[in-house]
């Protein structure tokens, strides 16, 4: 992660060890930056954490779109302020692994819940609470 | 008098053969022709490669690792309404005590992310603290979940209880073994810091951890939005 000549604070120069410095593939990371990315996160994690456990859920479809959106965003908050992602890093192999198993996640995720629900129910149609009091 | 000109005529014949064979032979060797170009392989002349691959090599094993998670979230999924008659999450989930668990690793995410930066500015009692204070905060988190899981198995709701439990104890319990062996991870390395110094095999370990740990942080975001907050909506 060749950031260190866009962020002027960082302050290797000068060390007797400077020379492997900057083969580290470090992110010069800041203060600022982790700072920056934790408030984000607290407000990200408390708006749902509120509206869940304030109980006024309106309905529950919407809720639940909601703070799948907000841990989306943080999720995406979290890879660049604390992971440090960006197309430069590894020249661009660690976003590319990255989108690889974004892609493979998504598939693998959908296509479970999507095959079992439709076996759910096509193979029971009987609810569980059917089943309970079945004869 | 006899004639010799069948024979050069094959002589012939052969020469023209050769001399249609040979710009085809020359295409194979390169460099005779001036018309071929010389093969260049791009990736070893153009990109340098990292001399250190180990921060990419364990990427790639944080990207092994979320496809482990992630078919554990398929399974919570495909579960996580079998109540067997059993408790729901909605009876069962603590969403205080579930905050809680959230502040302490999230705190713990910016406390290794001062010691990643005391690393970068070569201050190692500052490192050492910040470590310190990023481990005590994960022992905070895995101490509300033993709790938590303690408090569920005493209640009869323990991981034979139904699909969605087990699916459950799963999901949350392999998360908190990344926890676990996370704070091993992390006191095996202050002791390496305290004993070596800030080498440079010492950072190059130190942010493989600064990774996995934000990485455990990044997967209970999932937690606790689709299992907790999603569990306890009617």
């Amino acid at each position: 992660m060749s950031a260190e000549h866009a962020l002027p604070q960082h302050d290797d120069a000068g060390h007797d060890d400077d020379h492997d410095a900057h083969d580290d593939g470090v992110a010069h990371s800041t203060v600022a930056g982790y700072v920056n990315g934790f408030v984000l996160s607290v407000v990200l994690t408390a708006i749902p954490f509120a509206l869940v456990m304030s109980g006024g859920v309106v309905s529950s479809g919407v809720t639940a779109l909601v703070i799948l959106a907000f841990a989306a965003v943080q999720i995406v908050v979290h890879m660049v302020y604390f992971l440090h992602m960006n197309t430069r890093s590894e020249q661009g192999w660690s976003m590319l692994a990255l989108i690889f198993t974004t892609v493979l996640v998504v598939i693998m995720l959908s296509g479970s819940l999507w095959v079992m629900y439709h076996l759910n129910t096509n193979m029971m149609p009987m609810s569980p609470h059917e089943m309970r009091n079945a004869p | 008098m006899m004639s010799p000109t069948p024979k050069r005529r094959a002589r012939k014949r052969w020469l023209l053969m050769s001399d249609i064979l040979a710009p085809a032979a020359g295409q194979h060797l390169g460099p005779a022709d001036p018309v071929v170009t010389p093969l260049v392989f791009y990736d070893a002349a153009g990109t340098h490669h990292p001399k250190n691959g180990t921060l990419l090599g364990f990427w790639l094993y944080l990207m092994s690792d979320c496809l482990v998670f992630a078919s554990l979230f398929a399974v919570y999924g495909v579960l996580g309404r079998s109540y067997a008659a059993g408790p729901s999450g909605a009876d069962l989930f603590d969403l205080p005590l579930v905050a809680m668990s959230t502040a302490m690793l999230l705190i713990s995410s910016i406390t290794y992310g001062f010691a990643m930066i005391a690393m970068q500015r070569r201050r190692m009692p500052a490192v050492l603290a910040w470590l310190a204070a990023t481990g005590l905060f994960g022992l905070a988190f895995l101490g509300l979940t033993l709790y938590e899981f303690q408090h569920l198995i005493h209640e009869g709701a323990g991981p034979q209880r139904s699909a969605f439990l087990s699916a459950f104890f799963a999901l949350v319990g392999t998360h908190a073994l990344h926890v676990l062996f996370g704070i091993v991870w992390l006191v095996t390395l202050m002791l390496q810091v305290g004993k070596y110094g800030l080498t440079v095999d010492n950072r190059r370990r130190l942010m493989c951890l600064s990774m996995f740990w934000h990485f455990l942080d990044v997967v209970w975001i999932a937690v606790f939005t689709f299992v907790y907050l999603m569990g306890v909506l009617p």
